[in-house]
């Protein structure tokens, strides 16, 4: 510890975000400073390297009208926290965590470091409790689960912010014991999905506190919003037993910041000029969820991405997939057929859901329905590339069905249009689907009559 | 230890740290800041030190103290390693959790093995005998599990005490005649490979139970697999199924830049299934080392060198080890990293230009050995390889391609399907299988090559005719071929699928044999019946 703060009035260059001070004696890493500039310009920074006296600091907020020779860089000699309350719940924030709904800043109980510590992988409890989502295609197909970390893949003008409202509207987290909340994370959103969020947000009975970062504020905060957000969330999770999701949109809008500040800072730049780190940086965030055994509560983690191009390989879904426990992924082709939510099963996947489903969790068939309808689906697509070749009169019978089957079950098990269904209800369509087409085996068939 | 010589912290980049303290040698394990952080000398010059700090940076400040070991960073080896689960730096995250609650703090720990759990020892060399490196003094019993104790590879002489009953790592077992003391653990350095007297090629197989594997694409006794695949084609689960069902003693796990929810998933099963060859937990053969990829990039790079010294330690007791890594891709990556943040020239995808002869001298240590003791050991590996985007053409997987001696190529549209284990059959290969061949044909079957052979076959010639169908339909073929692709759709549904999840997750070679075998005849025969020949003898 220093006994003093210490000023300094050396900067020796400003570069967009990036602050360059020489002359320090005394500094550490992540340390936070305050800038004064000129006209009463207050703004924070973080230390981002030391060489020598040299330091390299990174601002957050608007640089605009900064001046090197009229400034003054005050060293705190603490790194970034985050204050911390139950209070949290119901308000508003920037991304630099200051209230944005006018109300004055809560009584912290506890302060945390924005960057938080990794889970102990020995401490870790395996998510297994099943959330309803009321969408036939997750629960059924792509079941989430609790301290999940699911994303949504979407592309340009795709619904998935109605996707996620709905998930919002419907997730069953409620009969948590010690309560449930949404902390919602916007990332570089323009105001109208901000407001649609809003209200979405406004519509459901659970509490929620919100990170805002939109569009046209600094990019710096984008890359702490989140990390204030699940600190939050720990907190609340973690120390008050809450079932805490967390949804966080838009990932891509993240990605772009942490190319364009790793650009400023001269980086070496990776695949599609993103850093060769972002790997780890999102693994910083996303393994953030997750339940742990001295505590009830759990971190659930709904993150939004924006494929460009539409391209599953692009290394922002490509990383993200590598991370997270498995995908929902969005299709063009379904959204234009009309259908909603167009998830497209196939390459959608949830990498918990075998211990989630099944007896004593949803209904012990389960299992054997989500694979008979997951088997069918797929022939069925694959058979449309076929008739497109050779025609629907070419094709045998069997196929004819397949077809058949692969059309139905887009239009009468994915598509959904705003009404929850239940567990139960999802599979007892999926089998009244199936069994329409006689492809429901004997032992499903077997089940059911018992039940 | 060498009382180190210290100085102060000059600059700070990242986990890469530079000192004023001259005098450090390369690679030794050195102190950093006011915490005691790891790290490691990873570049000497003329006006400091270069050092790669192994623990989250965030906090380290200008001047604060560095000091140095005066060895290397080390792996300590001995009996208590089966069933813990460490992190990169060998740290027992039990009793991290123990220390410093749910959430990792940087936090220094003196050991990585309980030095004060009572063994109880039974010697086997006695007073006056002459023993040098790797010789066997006599075991611990650790559990079910016999732990030979052998003399370190660099130490030698004549016996003048011996141990015997209860004990602790603390107490020496054996005294030499020159004064030195064996203790029931040494440490190595990890970066350095184990000595051996010679290495021999490979011969038996390792029975991984997956039929694909076994059948089409087997792995050697101390050969390497590489098994790449993208998101979502199932690597870990297949590395974890390998994991439980190998016919090895040992398994060592490594979880290198991986999810902190697979390593709680595999240790909880791991904890309930039992290996059906000792009747005991699985969790009773394996060693866990796990850097998720939220745990510091640094210490993720260490993990694999911890690992694969865990495993050549085993391998120097007389055992067969299986090294499972996941994923290789993140260690790569993990090197990325520590090499920009050196200012390195970026080779390939700014990947560093010794990523090549890096893994190649990773993959090296696999093998199968005469221990200094002139016991048989052996080493295997299986890598997975995460390539960005699935695509196979990047520099990790080609580098691998060219040291490993099997491709097991993970297919992202067999996944989709839910193909699993989603390994192509057109495209992945092993070089083990010609060696292979003898083994196969006397513990087996006579037949096992020929009907590799034929299975191959029916497949190959699917692939060829898919197209073709695509087009006219199954009806549009002639009988011979609509006959290849119906046996085609039962090989793979029947033979080259295979459930994780059920009793069907292991596959002993016979059964192998016998559920191909009956494929195979029902393609004969069908074969005759087209050519109108009375149905011969089938084989």
């Amino acid at each position: 510890m220093r006994l003093s703060e210490h000023k300094y009035k050396t900067t020796s260059k400003i570069a967009g975000q990036l602050l360059y001070v020489e002359n320090v004696h005394a500094a550490r890493i992540g340390e936070v400073v305050k800038v004064i500039g000129p006209h009463d310009i207050v703004l924070e920074g973080e230390i981002l390297e030391i060489v020598k006296g040299n330091i390299l600091i990174q601002l957050f907020g608007e640089t605009r009208g900064l001046n090197a020779e009229n400034m003054e860089i005050v060293f705190s000699d603490t790194i970034r926290q985050v204050p911390l309350s139950r209070d949290i719940l119901g308000r508003r924030f920037n991304g630099s965590f200051e209230p944005l709904d006018g109300l004055p800043m809560f009584y912290a109980s506890k302060w945390r470091p924005a960057r938080g510590y990794p889970i102990n992988p020995v401490a870790r409890l395996r998510p297994q409790e099943f959330i309803e989502t009321g969408i036939s295609a997750i629960d059924g197909l792509n079941t989430l689960v609790k301290g999940q970390k699911l994303p949504i893949f979407s592309c340009a003008g795709m619904p998935a912010k109605e996707l996620v409202a709905q998930i919002l509207q419907n997730a069953r987290l409620r009969e948590s014991s010690k309560g449930f909340a949404v902390i919602f994370v916007a990332l570089g959103l323009t105001f109208h999905e901000y407001s649609f969020y809003l209200e979405a947000l406004q519509n459901i009975e659970s509490e929620f506190a919100a990170i805002i970062n939109m569009a046209d504020d600094p990019v710096m905060e984008r890359l702490m919003a989140p990390r204030f957000a699940l600190t939050v969330a720990e907190y609340l999770a973690f120390d008050h037993d809450m079932d805490i999701l967390v949804l966080i949109t838009d990932m891509t809008n993240y990605c772009d910041a942490l190319r364009e500040i790793s650009n400023a800072r001269k980086e070496l730049p990776g695949r599609r000029g993103y850093p060769g780190y972002m790997y780890s940086d999102l693994a910083s965030l996303y393994e953030r969820a997750g339940r742990i055994k001295d505590s009830q509560g759990s971190i659930t983690m709904i993150p939004v991405i924006t494929m460009p191009e539409d391209d599953i390989t692009h290394p922002i879904p490509d990383l993200t997939g590598y991370i997270t426990e498995g995908q929902i992924v969005l299709s063009r082709e379904l959204h234009q057929q009309g259908i909603f939510p167009p998830i497209d099963v196939l390459p959608s996947l949830s990498r918990l859901m075998q211990k989630g489903i099944g007896a004593g969790r949803t209904r012990d068939d389960h299992r054997d329905l989500a694979n008979q309808l997951y088997k069918n689906y797929a022939k069925g697509r694959e058979l449309k590339k076929l008739e497109a070749i050779v025609g629907r009169e070419g094709m045998s019978e069997g196929d004819r069905l397949l077809l058949d089957f692969a059309t139905q079950f887009e239009n009468e098990f994915v598509h959904q249009e705003g009404l929850a269904r239940s567990i139960y209800q999802t599979l007892d369509k999926g089998l009244e689907i199936l069994e329409k087409f006689n492809l429901a085996p004997d032992a499903l068939l077997k089940q059911k009559a018992e039940a | 230890m060498k009382p180190g010589i210290s100085g102060k912290i000059t600059s700070i980049s990242g986990a890469t740290v530079r000192t004023d303290l001259s005098g450090l040698t390369l690679f030794e394990r050195v102190s950093v800041g006011l915490h005691n952080l790891t790290g490691e000398v990873v570049r000497l010059e003329k006006e400091g030190t270069v050092l790669q700090v192994y623990e989250d940076p965030s906090g380290l400040g200008l001047d604060e103290p560095v000091q140095g070991h005066g060895a290397s960073l080390t792996t300590t080896l001995g009996p208590g390693l089966l069933s813990v689960m460490f992190d990169g730096l060998q740290r027992p995250l039990d009793i991290l959790a123990a220390k410093t609650g749910s959430f990792i703090h940087p936090i220094h720990l003196e050991s990585s093995l309980d030095l004060k759990k009572q063994w109880s020892f039974t010697p086997l060399v006695n007073k006056g005998d002459t023993v040098s490196g790797g010789v066997k003094i006599g075991y611990i019993d650790e559990g079910a599990f016999q732990h030979p104790i052998i003399i370190p590879p660099d130490k030698k002489g004549r016996v003048e005490s011996m141990a015997q009953g209860a004990i602790t790592l603390e107490e020496p077992l054996c005294s030499l005649e020159d004064g030195s003391r064996i203790f029931g653990y040494h440490s190595w350095p990890m970066r350095v490979p184990r000595p051996y007297r010679k290495k021999i090629n490979p011969q038996g197989p390792v029975i991984t139970g997956q039929r694909i594997i076994d059948f089409l694409f087997p792995l050697a006794r101390g050969g390497t697999s590489i098994i790449p695949g993208g998101f979502g084609t199932g690597k870990t689960i297949l590395e974890q199924t390998i994991a439980k069902h190998a016919d090895v003693d040992i398994v060592i796990y490594a979880g290198c830049g991986e999810r902190g929810n697979e390593m709680s998933e595999l240790i909880e099963e791991f904890l309930e299934l039992v290996d059906p060859r000792s009747k005991s937990p699985l969790m009773d053969r394996t060693v866990l080392v796990v850097n998720t990829s939220n745990m510091p990039v640094a210490a993720r790079e260490a993990s694999i060198y911890t690992a694969v010294t865990l495993g050549e330690y085993y391998r120097d007791l007389g055992f067969h080890v299986l090294l499972l890594a996941d994923s290789i891709s993140r260690w790569a990556e993990a090197l990325r990293e520590i090499s920009s943040s050196l200012e390195e020239m970026p080779g390939e995808e700014g990947y560093p230009t010794y990523l090549a002869s890096r893994l190649s001298s990773f993959v090296e240590r696999a093998g199968v050995v005469e221990t200094l003791s002139g016991d048989i050991g052996s080493l295997s590996m299986i890598l997975s390889v995460s390539p960005p985007g699935g695509d196979f053409t990047e520099p990790v997987t080609q580098a691998l391609l060219r040291t490993s001696g099997a491709f097991l190529m993970l297919d992202t549209g067999l996944a989709n399907s839910r193909h699993f284990p989603a390994i192509n059959w057109m495209q992945s290969y092993s070089l083990y299988q010609n060696t292979l061949a003898d083994y196969f044909a006397k513990n087996v079957s006579r037949d096992w090559e020929v009907l590799r052979i034929l299975c191959r076959e029916i497949m190959h010639k699917e692939e060829a005719l898919k197209e073709i169908m695509e087009i006219v339909g199954i009806d549009g073929l002639q009988e011979e071929d609509r006959l290849v692709m119906t046996v085609a759709e039962k090989i793979r549904s029947g033979f080259l699928a295979q459930n994780a999840y059920t009793a069907d997750a292991f596959c002993s070679p016979q059964k192998t044999m016998d559920i191909i075998r009956s494929f195979t005849d029902q393609f004969l025969k069908g074969q005759d019946r087209t050519k109108g020949k009375p149905e011969n003898e089938t084989l």
